[in-house]
C-alpha cells in the first residue's frame, strides 16, 4: 500500500486508484477466458454431438436452481461485509465475510452431494448412460473448475477475515475485502453462466 | 483513499433484480416456445444477470474506464472464439443431423 504514495506523481490514466484491484481485474479476465474457452468447447462439442442429452432433464435443475441462489445471497453478503467495512464496524464486516464463506462451503457440500447422485446414476468422466459420453467429460470439468474456484474463494475469503481481524482500523483492509469481493463476485458471476449454459439450455 | 468510498447502490433492489431473472430463466425452459427462442431467451437473460453482477457488485460502473476495457476485453475475445467455431459447429450439425436422420429411418426398432 505504501508504494501507492510512491507512484503517485506519474499519474497516468492508466494509473489505477489501487494496483490490487487492478491486478485483480487483469487476473479475472485471463480466468473469464479460461471459463470462456471451456464454455465454448462445450457448445462446439453438443453441436457436433447427435446423442447429446437434454441437460435439464438428466441432471435435474431443482438442486442448482437452489444453489445458483445461494451464491446470489453469498455476493449479497459479500457487499454487506465491505459496506460495514466502510461503515468503520469490523466486527460486523468480519461476520459479514465469515456468513459470505459459509454460503461457498455449502456450495461445495451440494456439489459434492449433485456429483456423487450423478455418479451413482452411471455418470462419468468417461461415460453418460443418456448418450454422448462427452457430456459426462465436459460436466465434470467445467463444474469442477468452478467449484474449485469457490473452494479456493473459501479459502481465500477465510484468510481475508483474519487479515481484517488483525488490522484495528477498518480503513487498512477495505482494499483487501474490495478485492476479495471482486474475486467473490466473479466467481457467482461464472455459475450464472455455467447455469445456463450447462443446466438450461 | 479507504474514505474515498463510492456511493454504495442499492445492493437488495440488484438481489431482487437476480432472483426474479434467475426463476424468469427456469420458467423460459418450460415454455412451449422453438428451441431457438429459448436459447436466446436464456442467453439474454445470463448476459443481463452477468451485467448486473459486474456493474453493481463489482462496482465497474463506479470504477475508472480502464477496468472496463479489461473486462470487456475476454468478453471480446469469448465473442471471437464462438464466432471462429459457429461454421464448424454448424457444418458438422447439418452432416451429423443427416446421419442421425438416416439412421432413425432405417432400422425402425420397436
Amino acid at each position: 500500500m505504501t508504494t501507492h504514495s510512491m507512484v503517485e506523481p506519474a499519474e497516468s490514466p492508466l494509473t489505477p486508484e489501487s494496483w490490487g484491484k487492478l491486478g485483480m481485474w487483469m487476473f479475472l479476465a485471463g480466468d473469464a477466458v479460461g471459463f470462456g474457452v471451456l464454455l465454448a468447447s462445450y457448445g462446439a462439442l453438443r453441436a457436433t454431438s447427435t446423442d447429446w442429452p437434454s441437460p435439464y432433464e438428466v441432471l435435474g435443475i431443482n438442486l442448482t436452481a437452489a444453489m445458483t441462489f445461494l451464491l446470489i445471497c453469498s455476493s449479497v453478503t459479500m457487499v454487506k461485509a465491505l459496506e460495514w467495512l466502510g461503515r468503520g464496524d469490523r466486527d460486523r464486516a468480519v461476520r459479514f465475510l465469515l456468513y459470505t464463506a459459509a454460503g461457498g462451503t455449502i456450495f461445495v457440500g451440494l456439489q459434492a452431494y449433485e456429483w456423487s447422485h450423478l455418479i451413482h446414476a452411471g455418470l462419468h468422466i468417461n461415460g453418460n448412460p443418456w448418450g454422448s459420453s462427452l457430456f459426462g467429460a465436459s460436466f465434470f470439468l467445467v463444474t469442477g473448475f468452478h467449484g474449485l474456484h469457490v473452494t479456493g474463494g473459501v479459502i481465500y475469503l477465510l484468510a481475508i477475515a483474519r487479515y481484517v481481524l488483525n488490522r484495528p482500523q477498518p480503513e487498512a483492509s477495505y482494499n483487501a475485502v474490495e478485492i476479495v469481493g471482486l474475486y467473490w463476485h466473479f466467481v457467482d458471476l461464472v455459475w450464472i453462466m455455467v447455469f445456463t449454459f450447462m443446466y438450461l439450455l | 483513499m479507504a474514505g474515498k468510498e463510492h456511493a454504495h447502490p442499492n445492493y437488495m433492489a440488484i438481489f431482487w433484480w437476480l432472483a426474479i431473472l434467475t426463476v424468469v430463466e427456469i420458467a423460459v425452459v418450460f415454455m412451449p416456445f422453438g428451441k431457438l427462442t429459448i436459447g436466446v431467451l436464456l442467453c439474454g437473460l445470463a448476459l443481463a444477470k452477468a451485467a448486473l453482477v459486474a456493474m453493481y457488485f463489482m462496482h465497474l460502473r463506479f470504477e475508472a474506464r480502464t477496468m472496463g476495457f479489461i473486462a470487456l476485453t475476454p468478453v471480446l475475445i469469448g465473442t471471437l472464439l464462438v464466432l471462429v467455431l459457429l461454421p464448424d459447429g454448424f457444418s458438422m450439425a447439418k452432416k451429423s443431423e443427416l446421419k442421425g436422420a438416416a439412421a432413425v429411418t432405417a432400422p425402425a426398432k420397436n
